[in-house]
């Protein structure tokens, strides 16, 4: 599933215009980004957390070569699935909306 | 930012109501879980991918009495931050910087200090 078939169904729900569905799906990502890009965290029960996490620089490797390579200090996305959405994966019934 | 904080900027943002903007958010995330309980992924562009993966059965113990138990294999949703969202919560300027050779590829080992990434500064 991409960008589209999610535009397609909130407009296919709500009776929204397919433009109107796009700027709203397209300005929820915006939002969530601009969020996680000023460190904020962001809750959405159920579904997940996105959270910034800082990652100390460490000694890597290149899988290929096998060199040794440092990796520098920098900042990750970490998603955390919500309790409905592990359950759901493992065959629960979505109940989301 | 909470799911209320999220429709509230949202609003704020396009010609939409709260009550609207919340059906669409609803619909974006419950769309998102359903497609991968159907073990089908998400992939949006710009931000990151959803896929399931599979975690293999194995031998926990019970902490508190020491006793063996059968943990049995499962499946957990996974989020890939795309390399637009990596590179913004970074810090990483978006363009004019040295082209990154690492691939999207999965826990590239590539270092940045290698690709001519930004200076390593003091601590």
């Amino acid at each position: 599933m991409t960008k589209i078939d999610i535009i397609n169904l909130v407009a296919d729900d709500t009776g929204l215009s397919k433009v109107k569905a796009e700027e709203a799906v397209e300005t929820i990502i915006d939002t969530i980004k601009d969020a996680l890009q000023e460190g904020e965290s962001v809750i959405l029960r159920r579904f997940g957390s996105f959270q910034v996490r800082k990652k100390n620089p460490r000694v890597g490797r290149n899988p290929k070569t096998g060199q040794e390579a440092p990796i520098t200090a920098r900042k990750v996305v970490r998603f955390k699935a919500g309790k409905h959405f592990k359950e759901a994966v493992n065959g629960a019934p979505v109940r989301f909306y | 930012m909470t799911k209320a904080e999220l429709v509230e900027r949202i609003a704020a943002k396009i010609n939409l109501t709260k009550k609207d903007t919340e059906r669409v958010v609803n619909i974006v995330f419950g769309s998102i879980i359903q497609s991968l309980a159907g073990s089908d992924k998400v992939e949006l562009r710009g931000f990151g991918s959803f896929r399931v993966r599979a975690r293999e059965s194995r031998d926990g113990r019970n902490p508190r009495t020491g006793d063996k138990v059968a943990i049995p294999p499962k499946k957990v949703p996974f989020f890939k931050a795309g390399k637009e969202l990596r590179e913004l919560v970074d810090g990483e300027p978006p363009k004019g910087g040295p082209a990154v050779s690492s691939s999207d590829g999965s826990r590239s080992a590539v270092p940045r200090a290698l690709s001519g990434g930004p200076e390593e500064k003091p601590f």
